[in-house]
Formats: C-alpha cells, sequence, structure tokens
C-alpha cells in the first residue's frame, strides 16, 4: 500500500466514526435515538469546546502544566531507572538483596500511591511528578539492568583485550549497551510518565488536563470530557512523533528490522 | 616432534598447561590436559583439531582470558598473569562494538590508550583503507557484510601494533571464497612486520596455506597436542595457488591421516553424548 492511499485510509476511518457518531446522536432510528446526547454528546459540540479552549487559550496553561509533569516524571524516573540499573547489575549481590523489595514495589499497582503523594506533596505539581517517577522508573530500571546484565561476552572480552579498564569498559561497553536498551524502552517510559501526570491531576489537583476532564465530568458536561479526551490524545501523539524523531537519531546503529524489545 | 628453543626466547610458552572447568554435579570437566607449545617470535603457527577439542581454549589461555589450573604460561618469557597486554585478539564471533561506526571500532584500540581522538581518526582511516574498506568508514557493523566486519576486526586489532597475533577460527563463519581472499590479505598484513602468529582452526588446508607450523590436537575431554609439522612452503604465497602445490598435498595427506582419526573420535564421542543424555 503507497503511503498516499495508506493515509486516505486511515482518514477514511476517522469520518466514518464520527459520521456514525453524529448521525446516532443526532437523527432518530425508529422512533428513538440510539446514542443519548447527555451521555455521549455529539461531534459538533466537541469540536466547538475544543475550538474555545484553543481560541480564548484557557487549554495552553492545562496542557503546558501536564507537559511539565510528564517531562519531570520521564527524566527524574529514567535517570533514576538508568542509575540503579547500572549500580543493581554491576552488583549482584545488592540486586540478590533487593530482589524481592523490587518485584513487590514494581506489582503494586501505583494509582493506590496518588492520594499518598497528594498527602505528602501537596496538591501541585510534585505528587503528580512523583506517581509518573514510580511508573517511568521500574520500566526504565528493569530495561537497563537486563541491558548491562545481557553484554555480549564476546563484545567484552575484545574490549579488554584491546586494552580496556574497568572504567573504559564502562564508558564504551556496557553504557552505550544500557542506553540502548533504555531508549527501545523509550515510547512506553515516555507514555507512562503521562499516564502518571494525567492520573494525577485526576485524582486532586487545580491544573491540567486530568484536572479539565475531571472538572467536566463533575458537571455532567460529557462534551467537555470527550474533548479533553481528544486533547489528551493529540498530545500523546505529538509526543510520540517527537520520541521517534529522537529515537532514530540516536539508534542510527540499530539494524532496522530489531527484535521487539520494549 | 616439538619445535624446540628457549622458552626464555619465544613469544608464547606453555609449558605443562592444563585447563579445567567446574561443571554441573560438581564435576570437574578437563579441556585441555599438559599442552607444551612454543611460538617463536615471527612465526604462523597453526592449531588444528576436531570440534570441541579445546583449541579456543588454548588460545584464551595465551590471551590470559584463563587461567590454567596447572602448568606455566610465558609471553617474551615473562609469566603471564592477568591479560596478556601484548597480544590483539581477533574473534569467531562477532566482536566489534555495534554501536561505534567503522571508523571508531578501529580508532577505539588507540583511544583508550591516550592518542588523540584526530590523531587516532587518522590512523583508524589508513588501516581501513589497507583493509580494503576505506570507503566504508562511516559504516555501523550491521550495514557490513560478514567479510568486512572481519576486516573492521582485523584493523582494529592490528592498529594497537600488538606482537603476538591471537585468531580464533577468525573466518570460519564466511564462505569459501571470501575465506580465501581473507587469507591473503592476513598473509599480506603479517609478511609486513611478522608478528608471531597463532591461528586457531578446523580447516587444515587453510591452516596448511597460512602456517609455517602446524600443531594437530587430539579430540577432547583433556585434549593433548599430537603433533607438530613444520609447512616447507616457500613464502611470499598465494593462497589460491599454493593448493595446487605437490608438496602442499603431501603434507596435507600426511597430517590428515593423524587428524582422520581424532576426528572420528570427536564425532563417536559426541555421539555417545548425544545417546546418553
Amino acid at each position: 500500500m503507497t503511503r498516499p492511499v495508506l493515509l486516505l485510509c486511515q482518514v477514511l476511518v476517522a469520518v466514518v466514526v464520527i459520521g456514525l457518531w453524529h448521525l446516532l446522536t443526532t437523527v432518530p432510528v425508529f422512533g428513538r435515538i440510539l446514542l443519548p446526547p447527555f451521555f455521549f454528546s455529539n461531534p459538533w459540540d466537541v469540536g466547538s469546546q475544543i475550538y474555545s479552549w484553543f481560541a480564548s487559550g484557557i487549554i495552553w496553561k492545562h496542557l503546558g502544566i501536564t507537559l511539565l509533569e510528564s517531562v519531570l516524571a520521564f527524566v527524574i524516573g529514567s535517570t533514576l531507572g538508568v542509575l540503579i540499573g547500572f549500580w543493581f547489575a554491576r552488583q549482584p549481590r545488592l540486586a540478590a538483596i533487593f530482589d524481592p523489595y523490587v518485584k513487590m514495589a514494581n506489582a503494586l499497582p501505583r494509582v493506590v500511591l496518588a492520594p499518598i503523594f497528594a498527602l505528602w506533596l501537596g496538591l501541585g505539581i510534585w505528587s503528580k511528578v512523583a506517581l509518573g517517577v514510580t511508573l517511568v522508573f521500574f520500566i526504565v530500571f528493569f530495561n537497563v539492568y537486563q541491558g548491562v546484565k545481557e553484554v555480549s561476552p564476546t563484545v567484552l572480552a575484545n574490549g579488554r583485550m584491546l586494552g580496556m579498564s574497568e572504567r573504559q569498559l564502562m564508558r564504551h561497553v556496557f553504557w552505550p549497551s544500557a542506553l540502548s536498551w533504555m531508549f527501545s524502552s523509550l515510547h512506553t517510559a515516555v507514555g507512562f510518565a503521562v499516564v502518571g501526570a494525567v492520573v494525577g491531576e485526576y485524582l486532586g489537583s487545580a491544573a491540567g488536563l486530568g484536572y479539565v476532564i475531571q472538572q467536566a465530568e463533575g458537571t455532567f458536561d460529557v462534551a467537555g470530557v470527550f474533548a479533553g479526551m481528544f486533547v489528551l490524545s493529540a498530545f500523546v501523539i505529538a509526543i510520540d512523533i517527537l520520541v521517534t524523531m529522537v529515537e532514530k537519531r540516536l539508534l542510527v546503529w540499530k539494524p532496522v528490522a530489531s527484535e521487539g524489545r520494549s | 616432534m616439538q619445535a624446540g628453543g628457549a622458552a626464555a626466547s619465544m613469544a608464547v610458552a606453555l609449558d605443562d598447561a592444563t585447563v579445567a572447568f567446574g561443571i554441573a554435579d560438581n564435576r570437574i570437566y578437563t579441556a585441555v590436559e599438559k599442552a607444551t607449545l612454543r611460538v617463536a617470535d615471527g612465526e604462523f603457527v597453526a592449531i588444528v583439531g576436531p570440534t570441541g577439542c579445546g583449541k579456543s581454549t588454548l588460545l584464551n589461555v595465551a590471551a590470559g582470558l584463563l587461567a590454567p589450573a596447572s602448568g606455566a604460561v610465558r609471553i617474551f618469557g615473562q609469566p603471564l598473569g592477568g591479560l596478556n597486554a601484548q597480544a590483539g585478539y581477533l574473534f569467531q564471533a562477532d566482536a566489534l562494538f555495534p554501536w561505534k561506526t567503522a571508523l571508531d571500532n578501529v580508532a577505539i584500540g588507540l583511544e583508550i590508550a591516550g592518542i588523540a581522538r584526530d590523531a587516532a581518526l587518522a590512523r583508524a582511516q589508513d588501516w581501513l583503507t589497507s583493509v580494503g574498506l576505506g570507503a566504508f568508514a562511516g559504516r555501523y557493523p550491521h550495514m557490513l557484510s560478514g567479510g568486512q566486519r572481519k576486516r573492521v576486526g582485523l584493523a582494529q586489532v592490528l592498529i594497537r601494533n600488538p606482537k603476538i597475533l591471537l585468531m580464533d577460527e577468525p573466518f570460519g563463519p564466511l564462505d569459501a571464497q571470501t575465506r580465501q581472499v581473507m587469507g591473503n590479505l592476513l598473509l599480506d598484513l603479517w609478511s609486513r612486520d611478522r608478528k608471531a602468529v597463532l591461528f586457531v582452526t578446523h580447516d587444515l588446508e587453510e591452516a596448511i596455506a597460512l602456517a609455517d607450523r602446524v600443531v594437530i590436537m587430539s579430540a577432547g575431554p583433556g585434549s593433548r597436542i599430537i603433533g607438530d609439522w613444520k609447512v616447507p612452503l616457500p613464502r611470499p604465497r598465494d593462497i589460491f595457488e599454493v593448493r595446487l602445490d605437490k608438496e602442499f598435498h603431501a603434507l596435507h595427506r600426511e597430517i590428515w591421516s593423524v587428524l582422520k582419526d581424532e576426528v572420528m573420535k570427536g564425532y563417536a564421542q559426541s555421539a555417545g553424548m548425544g545417546a546418553a543424555s
């Protein structure tokens, strides 16, 4: 399938779905409307809601807050994940001691931590950042840990035979290997950073996309909820495109048909 | 049979080296038993033996990647403790750093030795040119063919100018034609400064065509060195043509008569192990 055709088909799906949505919420079938607008709103209302948000500029503040929280969560979470993952991989004894606790912490649904973070860190951005960090950290941590553990023994021996000291092995062998694993989980990690921010906002805040959706829901403003969801989706897609661009630059040395490692 | 010489002047001298590994159930697997091997400075020695006979183990001992359970290893007369800093090692498997370009892969050996990056890159470019890959400096290893990767590996090892070159079936994964081309390239590079070479292969023809001496190992476990032949063929050699030489055939027949039994033993053993497990 050529690119234009593919694009056309993708647009067609959106047109059909929105068209159906419009018909079912406005045109009665056998005397009744199948999707009552009270519960399902309609495309027109949602569109005008989004338009008014952008026209008045209210939404930029919320988008900015969510973006800031996501970025902070991603940066802090992946920094911690890389450092601790690296450390554990090089210190098997330490890793063995902490193993059950790491598994325990990872198994915990992170949403239950949101109220605790709100208590500890207040309703500002930091409670959301903390929630995002707990999500991002484990993804990056496990990937980096694996990456350092699974450095090819031949490449490692080659480094040694070429005269690398332990520090040089770190820099030229372990570090690039760990980073490549981290970048292969980049999409997931960034996605989770956004999830952490939005869920945190939803559960208690005064700004951000999660807050907007929660407010609309509180007043039974279904159009507002849908509009919030659409803006959030567009936001996530924009970030994902950015991540893909960064990834292409950083992983230029990797074969294109790389094995699914995320 | 042992090609003699005082151990002190030898590039590599293994004396009664025994290598053993602990395997499952606290048993000990003896890979190589009492191997005595000498490689003179400037000599090209090939080790040939059946699959799983511990050829690579012996090479790893000379490299200092493995310590023998007993016996002595001396490099230019000095007992070897730790890695052999005088040696360059060309591995059988892909050993290039996949995240570095061909140029950076070659330059790394100089960079970590403290040579300025610009100077290191310039010399690496020269080396890439002399292995015939001058135009491929910016490629990453996955963009190169198997033969090209071996060339980069060769440049990566030789740029450090090691006094000893250890090669573990370096051309094993390549197709027959590429192996011959690589063999000629290796001989060409080697003839410039005649390093001591220890070359492991399972291919007897390759061994005779390349080496000054061919050493035969018995089937494992507990492999020993069971034969040592000088190769009287004149240098410089062309790998394509040397195989047509009468002397080459005579020597091949003579060595093969010894090696064949070991190869059969090796097969019988691995078949037996397969049946037992």
